[in-house]
């Protein structure tokens, strides 16, 4: 076996798949360079989001530290702990800017929507992994149930861009195991169909606005098109090479809203233009490419669909920001990956890369 | 090689399977990353330069700067209008951090009234975002340094300099050169009109009345321009580019600020107004119309309470020299002569009979003459000639003119004399009056003429009445010999160093059948000043230059048949009007006077006398000049 001619190396003992690592330091990196330009030049700004850069950092490290084996005994517990969590949320949870997202649970607030962001594909995975792939009709009914309970009750805060995460983490697994493409296409066809009946019943007004204005955002350029007209301008006039870091106007000058938390990217394109926007694509293609390399060389197929789903939904996150703020998405409101300004996302998305890492070096223990 | 007995699952199997629908995943990433690229492409590469504009638009924001108004000075160079810097507590509304405490604070400290903060709130509520508005204006400099002080207290507030416009001559020149003030609605819709909105962009007064009004282009001048850098609160970061306004022209008057005095000091007390004319050009060397009132009011926003008191029924929101309508009465006396010798009605030597009063034949009303005993001797018959007839202002010799003459002849006369027109004088202040006529009866009243209606017009009553602008402008004329210089208050335009002559257009000459027929007419008004007998003589007596000239006294109601005028037993209002018209020196005329008072009676006891007060300043301060000692 080509496993057996592979030498140990340090990285490999400290549980940590280093082109991943590095890839994911030259994001943050970026990261402190773009916050510092777009919140407003202050060093306050960086060494907090630093803290919290370490803090993540250190959960991956951990993260990367427990085998899959250890992991899957509490699988049903914790997923259960986080349903119970979302419901709380719902009856007691505290409301910020119109939506009920956090827990007050004595010493800080947690978000159980974040948490259930690694639980749903973590559970779901260990789920269809159990069993033969590709899942039989059963098991795919059960597993698309863990998938869309809690998705429904993010959707009730309502958090739109965290319930479209968490969804698409557990149908990442369900594709990656192998479902049917006529399942799929049916599946498909009554998405379509029922898409009316979500709009008329199943969205807040505050999220259909956020549609309509997506087509048309020139009919309400100081109302809620003006977010998105403001990031046009902002991608658009940085042009080639961009206006350079910190002579940004539209970032500099304030009229890019919310510039270092969700509206990011466009502070980097305006600055860095296009060349900059081309090397961030290519860097989070890299991640996407290594994730799925480590998810298809996985020992087992729990491993395999949670590494596989775990990158993916990383995809999902850079793809609905980026497509919202320059127009080709609903303001859904989720965070550029690993560049925004924030802990929460940071947090989750390094912790689920710290088990995309044990999945990449525990598996030769396994073997033997 | 591990061999399991009957393994349950496919290893390499479901391995493949996943390695494909990997696979299958990585090129959908791909696809949509691609989606994603070209979307930017087309933003910031195909787009670019509709993005750069709009990014540009964003921050870049170009400011109009105000020019400067041009400043007003009479004939000698003194200053009559200027810019002066005030100090104003403005603030801009998005700036303010509780509106309402800041209010009441700087209410205590600054002794703000409340008039001054609802008109600030109403400011604020109704005018473009960002645009600083004034809470205070014309602060003292202790108030000034009391806001400093405490400006930290009141974050959003701040004292700005501006130029705002002064009269330091105050009421003494309102109704000619009028005033300044903030740009109303009326004014900003008929900008909007001419298309003049954005050379106002930075201008807060416009002019409202008089000079400041009929040469408010010229006065204005033309906007210039700050490009400067805002963030998305509207501050200024930077100044980008910098277009000067260019300022707006000087105007020199043809007025005579002291002659302007002495008439103001002459008027004291009474209601009524002078002119002065320049008999050169037609330029005016006074206009002062009593009451007045301090145009400066007006510039900063008058209150309701000092405005209430200018709606007094004194009128002294009236230039009673242009506005003001009054029966001419004998002023025109002269000119009914002339238009008789024209006529061939009379002649230099041709009498009537003067029993005191006029009848038409048949006709049993008697018009009267003032004199109820008429103005003949038993030496010459009773009878009256032209010299007679102007000198002692004889009406029953006009009233036989007009008779003879007919409304139509003295009508079309009156108006190459500029009657029942504007003079065309540079103020839009200005009525035409009446000169009446066959047609303008017919207008007016849709009645013929009676030939009786046209005997009081002889003695410049009746339906007939004048502007007192009107009325110098005639005697202009008639001193000139019929040379026309119309009346004008403007006589040069400056911009630098570049001088500009305006007004100074002559309007068609009156030609009457013989030279000869305007030295007796000026004769008779000299002789009106001259002679013993002349109703201005006493008030003239010992002056040192030669004047000529003619009194009236206006009737301001008819006076039952058979009753006598008893000032005493009449009211105020409808006592007689006191004028007089002249000129000086006689040989070669200088200055025109015309002078209305109204309700005192008596124009060779009141207008005369008044006259002279007037021209005496004028060749006193003449004789001062000339000997070198302004």
């Amino acid at each position: 076996m080509t496993s057996l001619k592979h030498r140990a190396t340090i990285w490999d003992k400290l549980h940590i798949d280093l082109p991943l690592l590095l890839a994911l330091l030259v994001l943050l990196g970026a990261s402190l360079l773009i916050v510092y330009s777009a919140g407003g030049q202050e060093m306050a700004i960086i060494y907090r989001q630093l803290k919290r850069m370490g803090v993540a950092l250190i959960i991956m490290f951990i993260l990367a530290q427990i085998p899959l084996a250890t992991l899957q005994r509490f699988v049903i517990p914790l997923y259960c702990i986080g349903l119970i969590l979302l419901v709380a949320v719902l009856i007691a949870g505290v409301t910020i800017n119109g939506s009920q997202r956090w827990l007050n649970i004595g010493i800080t607030r947690i978000q159980p929507s974040e948490i259930m962001k690694l639980m749903v594909p973590v559970m779901v995975a260990w789920y269809i992994g159990k069993y033969h792939l590709p899942p039989k009709m059963k098991h795919l009914f059960i597993g698309f149930i863990l998938v869309i309970l809690p998705t429904i009750l993010i959707q009730r805060q309502p958090d739109l861009g965290t319930s479209v995460l968490v969804a698409s983490s557990g149908i990442f697994v369900l594709f990656l195991a192998g479902v049917s493409w006529r399942l799929i296409g049916s599946l498909a066809a009554i998405g379509t169909i029922s898409a009316w009946p979500l709009w008329t019943y199943g969205m807040h007004a505050y999220q259909k606005q956020r549609v309509l204005t997506l087509f048309n955002p020139e009919t309400d350029p100081l109302g809620a098109g003006y977010h998105i007209i403001q990031s046009k301008i902002a991608i658009g006039s940085g042009g080639l090479e961009g206006k350079g870091w910190l002579h940004g106007t539209q970032s500099q000058l304030e009229f890019l809203p919310e510039r270092h938390t969700d509206f990011i990217f466009s502070v980097l394109s305006e600055e860095f233009g296009l060349i900059g926007v081309t090397l961030l694509l290519a860097a989070y293609l890299f991640i996407i490419a290594r994730g799925l390399f480590i998810a298809v060389n996985a020992q087992d197929a729990f491993g395999k669909l949670l590494a596989g789903s775990l990158t993916l939904t990383f995809f999902v996150y850079l793809f609905v920001n980026i497509g919202m703020v320059s127009g080709l998405l609903p303001v859904v409101g989720v965070p550029l990956p690993l560049i925004s300004y924030g802990g929460t996302s940071m947090v989750t998305l390094l912790a689920g890369f710290g088990m995309i890492m044990s999945i990449a070096t525990h598996k030769r223990i396994l073997v033997h | 090689m591990f061999k399991g007995p009957t393994t349950i699952r496919d290893h390499s199997f479901e391995a493949n399977l996943f390695a494909r629908r990997a696979f299958i995943a990585f090129i959908f990433v791909l696809a949509l990353v691609a989606i994603l690229f070209i979307n930017i492409y087309q933003l910031q590469v195909t787009s670019h330069d509709n993005y750069q504009t709009r990014s540009n638009d964003n921050r870049i924001k170009l400011v109009p700067v105000a020019p400067n108004r041009g400043i007003i000075y009479d004939r000698k160079g003194v200053i009559l209008a200027e810019n002066k810097p005030v100090y104003n507590l403005e603030a801009i509304s998005e700036n303010i951090k509780n509106l309402d405490n800041s209010l009441k604070e700087l209410t205590k400290l600054l002794n703000i009234s409340e008039q001054q903060q609802t008109n600030f709130l109403n400011d604020i509520k109704h005018n473009r975002r960002f645009k600083s508005q004034i809470l205070k204006s014309r602060l003292s400099e202790k108030e000034v340094a009391l806001f400093s002080v405490n400006q930290h207290k009141f974050p959003g507030f701040k004292i700005e300099a501006r130029l705002a416009r002064y009269y330091p001559y105050g009421d003494t020149l309102t109704h000619a050169l009028g005033y300044v003030a903030k740009i109303g609605k009326k004014e900003l819709l008929k900008l909007n009109s001419e298309n003049k909105t954005k050379n106002y962009g930075a201008s807060r007064d416009i002019g409202k009345l008089g000079i400041e009004k009929f040469y408010e282009d010229t006065l204005h001048g033309t906007v210039g321009s700050q490009k400067i850098e805002v963030n998305n609160r509207g501050r200024v970061l930077r100044t980008l580019n910098f277009t000067p306004p260019i300022p707006g022209q000087d105007l020199v008057l043809t007025l005579d600020i002291g002659l302007q005095q002495a008439a103001q000091e002459v008027l004291k007390g009474m209601r009524g107004a002078i002119t002065v004319l320049d008999a050169k050009d037609g330029g005016v060397l006074a206009m002062y119309s009593n009451p007045s009132y301090d145009p400066n009011l007006f510039v900063h926003g008058i209150n309701s309470k000092n405005y209430k008191k200018l709606l007094n029924p004194d009128k002294p929101l009236i230039n009673r020299a242009t506005q003001g309508r009054y029966a001419p009465a004998s002023t025109v006396k002269p000119l009914f002569a002339l238009l008789g010798l024209n006529e061939g009605a009379i002649t230099e030597t041709s009498k009537i009979y003067d029993p005191g009063f006029f009848q038409i034949p048949n006709v049993k009303h008697k018009w009267r003459d003032w004199k109820p005993w008429g103005h003949g001797t038993k030496a010459d018959g009773y009878k009256v000639d032209v010299y007679k007839a102007i000198e002692q202002s004889c009406d029953t010799y006009f009233y036989d003119i007009a008779y003879r003459l007919g409304i139509t002849k003295i009508s079309d006369f009156m108006a190459k004399f500029g009657f029942g027109e504007k003079s065309g004088i540079d103020i839009f202040e200005e009525t035409t009056a009446i000169l009446p006529s066959v047609e303008w009866k017919k207008q007016r009243f849709k009645e013929g003429w009676y030939a009786g209606d046209t005997i009081s017009v002889g003695v410049g009553q009746g339906y007939w009445s004048a502007t007192q602008i009107q009325i110098a402008n005639a005697i202009n004329i008639l001193a000139n010999k019929g040379v026309h210089n119309p009346p004008h208050l403007v006589s040069v335009t400056k911009q630098g160093s570049t001088v500009n002559l305006i007004n100074n257009d002559e309007k068609e000459p009156i030609i009457l059948k013989n030279l000869h027929y305007w030295d007796i007419v000026l004769n008779a008004m000299h002789n009106t000043v001259k002679k013993t007998s002349g109703t201005a003589h006493e008030a003239f007596k010992g002056v040192n230059y030669d004047p000529a000239g003619k009194t009236g006294t206006a009737q301001v109601v008819k006076i039952a048949q058979g009753e006598k005028y008893d000032e005493k037993k009449l009211k105020e209002k409808h006592r007689d009007n006191a004028m007089y018209v002249g000129f000086a020196p006689f040989n070669d005329p200088e200055i025109i006077i015309a002078i209305t008072v109204e309700n005192t009676g008596g124009g060779s006891s009141v207008g005369a006398p008044m006259a002279r007060k007037v021209m005496d300043y004028y060749f006193a301060n003449k004789t001062k000049e000339l000997a070198g000692t302004p």
